[in-house]
């Protein structure tokens, strides 16, 4: 083990942790940086596979346009998988999210193309949200119900939600008799992505630049933090290669979303309601960041925040580490549970507003063999099945991961049943990988 | 020492039994302000389970708990917390996987006026208790899974006497520690007590307590053999009661006493 106290002395000067000449330079810049090894690992796996298709598929795969659909596909995902992480953190496991999905879809739907416009007239312009409330209120409840099972009546969480999986599936097809529900609301539909549903350019740009600022602030904020309390300080000119690797990554990310065009006919219709003349080469107006990826990265911060910055989320993690410490701290474990499984409900049904807007209808087999995909992105990015530990970040990007084979696969052609031996693979793969990290660890 | 007619703790009469067994029957103890009472006894004994129905980790069938003579009603940790009580385990309930800040305000985390943790101040507190409490303590920001069995200990301890405990129990305290770090524990104890906090010491062991207890309660099979002065009883005598049962001259004898023919 590292000698890590040297530089924990109060009063630890600027250059207390460059002084030290130990190591080889690679292992000095991650001390420096404090950079998680795990996290570089899941970016470096990440790359392989990207650059790997790209190769593989004859340069499709690092396109703007791939790129793109890929954060868009993604979305919906790395939702469910910034709550699954809580869950598995206090080693419970969530089966039914994929059923919760498909359900709260088509309440949704049902709302905003059967109920609402009935109720407040077709085209009124709350619809959209009326709808979305309304499916995260019965996401939220069937996480409450599923969360009180659990606690209160000490059913295993794997017993509940496996119960869950089917019973909600079930209920999916009772409410309309089985039949697809569309077409969405027009509003409700941006949350799915395309055209529409991106921010456009001079958005993008401003989103980006706002990221900058909130880069750059974290990192004056915790320097200052850490100088008042006289705690150990990274070097300079690691703070600036950190600020330097946001940057690029979120200006990297905006000149993506904004090299993509729409698609020429969008343009051309787009052009004619506007009585724009159609130009010689077309018009290219490009997507910008799609609003569902807006929307993951949202719930990714908030779920961080909560996570990281909220006695609850502490608790989380306290009970995750050792149930019956946290029980005799006093701590309500049980009420905790509850909240937990509240939570996912409600980002089953944020989840499943995205994939019925993106669809742009509500379906049955909405959602199926998602709970499999969330729990493979939680445990790719980190989050240990032994419970305790566990980033949201970290889970996100697993999505990413998850998505990147799978969109990978499509694009080589390779047929649905292989995908799906190929992702059963890898999930395997990466539990067997956290186990020997964890190991490793000891 | 302080008033000696109201004791801070009386536990009268208390029985807990799981699933027919009577783990403890009727035991009567009680503990006076800067006192250290040994509780004593083998494994199974009844003694950390007595304790705990105090700790509020269970909840007694039968009997009264009295705090500075008022009837106490304790269902659960938060209550048992509420009247000062503080308990460290024998199976050092720490949560591993968070650092020991966190472990050390575990349920009663400070807060800034946002309502989010006050992770800073906590940090900085942290530093100052365990400053006093272990000065080689350094290790602030790793999870205490990282950490030795005395640097734990010390988390534990430092936990409890973070929020001014007036009566403190502590459950086998030294049963995971080596010398030096017994040793410190056995000085950190009589600073305690002069500051007029009530200590039970829980042990199998009577020579890890018997120089610091200033009153020892044997148990045997669920019941209080009985209690005695240390000043009154030899270690010798003590050992007999907590093996036989036998009362000697300078104890007073309990429910559990071994019946002379």
């Amino acid at each position: 083990m590292a000698d890590m106290t040297h530089s924990t002395t109060p009063h630890a000067s600027e250059t207390t942790t460059t002084a030290r000449p130990e190591g080889n330079l690679v292992a000095r810049f991650f001390r420096a940086t404090e950079i998680d090894t795990r996290m570089l690992g899941m970016i470096g796996a990440l790359l392989i596979i990207w650059i790997g298709f790209h190769i593989l598929t004859g340069g499709l795969f690092l396109t703007a346009r791939n790129l793109w659909n890929l954060s868009v596909q993604t979305a919906s995902v790395a939702v469910m998988a910034t709550g699954m992480v809580l869950v598995i953190v206090t080693r419970n496991i969530d089966l039914s999210v994929g059923s919760i999905l498909g359900f709260t879809g088509m309440i949704m739907g049902v709302l905003q193309a059967q109920y609402l416009p009935q109720l407040l007239g077709f085209d009124h312009p709350a619809i959209w949200a009326v709808a979305l409330i309304g499916g995260i209120v019965v996401g939220g409840l069937i996480g409450t119900l599923q969360g009180f099972i659990i606690a209160f009546l000490s059913v295993p969480s794997f017993i509940v939600t496996l119960g869950g999986l089917l019973v909600w599936r079930g209920a999916t097809w009772f409410v309309t008799s089985g039949q697809t529900v569309a077409p969405m609301n027009p509003s409700f539909r941006l949350m799915g992505g395309g055209a529409e549903g991106s921010i456009g350019e001079t958005w993008s740009w401003i989103v980006g630049i706002i990221a900058c600022l909130a880069i750059v602030a974290a990192i004056v904020n915790a320097r200052h933090q850490r100088k008042r309390f006289h705690f150990p300080r990274r070097p300079l000119w690691a703070e600036y290669v950190l600020a330097g690797v946001g940057f690029v990554t979120v200006i990297g990310a905006v000149m993506v979303a904004n090299a993509y065009f729409w698609p020429i006919n969008i343009a051309r219709r787009y052009a004619e309601a506007n009585g724009i003349p159609w130009p010689e080469g077309g018009l290219q107006i490009p997507h910008g960041i799609a609003i569902p990826v807006l929307i993951a990265i949202a719930a990714g911060i908030v779920m961080t925040f909560i996570a990281t910055r909220l006695r609850f989320g502490r608790y989380v993690f306290a009970i995750g580490g050792n149930p019956e410490a946290a029980e005799l701290a006093g701590i309500k474990t049980r009420w905790v549970t509850v909240k937990i499984f509240a939570l996912m409900g409600v980002l089953c049904a944020i989840a499943a507003a995205i994939s019925t807007a993106r669809l742009n209808a509500a379906t049955n087999a909405q959602g199926e063999l998602d709970e499999l995909y969330t729990i493979a992105a939680a445990v790719i990015g980190g989050t240990s099945l032994g419970g305790g530990l566990g980033t949201i970040a970290g889970a996100m990007l697993g999505a990413l991961v998850m998505q990147s084979l799978q969109s990978g696969m499509v694009l080589l052609g390779i047929d649905t049943p292989f995908q799906r031996i190929v992702v059963g693979i890898v999930l395997v793969t990466a539990v067997w990988l956290d186990t020997v990290y964890r190991a490793r660890a000891k | 020492m302080t008033d000696q007619n109201i004791p801070l703790v009386e536990m009268k009469d208390i029985s807990i039994s799981f699933g027919g067994i009577h783990a403890v029957e009727k035991a009567t103890i009680d503990l006076f302000p800067g006192e250290v009472v040994a509780v004593l006894g083998h494994n199974g004994a009844g003694k950390s389970t007595l304790i705990k129905v105090l700790s509020g980790a269970y909840r007694r069938d039968g009997g009264d708990i009295l705090i500075n003579g008022e009837a106490a009603e304790i269902k659960n940790p938060r209550d048992a917390k509420k009247y000062g009580i503080e308990t460290i385990y024998q199976t050092l309930a720490v949560a591993d996987n968070v650092d020991a800040a966190a472990n050390l305000y575990l349920g009663r985390e400070l807060r800034t006026k946002w309502g989010t943790l006050d992770d800073v101040a906590m940090e900085a507190n942290t530093r100052e208790v365990m400053g006093r409490l272990n000065p080689n303590f350094r290790r602030f920001k790793e999870p205490v899974k990282a950490l030795s069995g005395g640097q734990r200990q010390s988390v534990a301890i430092a936990r409890a006497i973070l929020f001014d405990a007036r009566i403190l129990i502590m459950d086998e305290p030294t049963a995971a520690l080596g010398p030096q770090e017994t040793a410190q524990v056995g000085d950190l104890i009589k600073q305690l007590k002069r500051e007029g906090i009530g200590i039970f010491l829980i042990s199998h062991d009577i020579h890890d307590v018997f120089d610091l207890a200033d009153r020892v309660f044997v148990m045997k099979n669920g019941k209080v053999v009985g209690h005695a002065r240390t000043q009154d009883v030899t270690k010798d005598e003590v050992l007999g009661m907590i093996i036989l049962g036998k009362v000697p001259p300078g104890a007073v004898p309990g429910p559990g006493a071994m019946k002379v023919a």
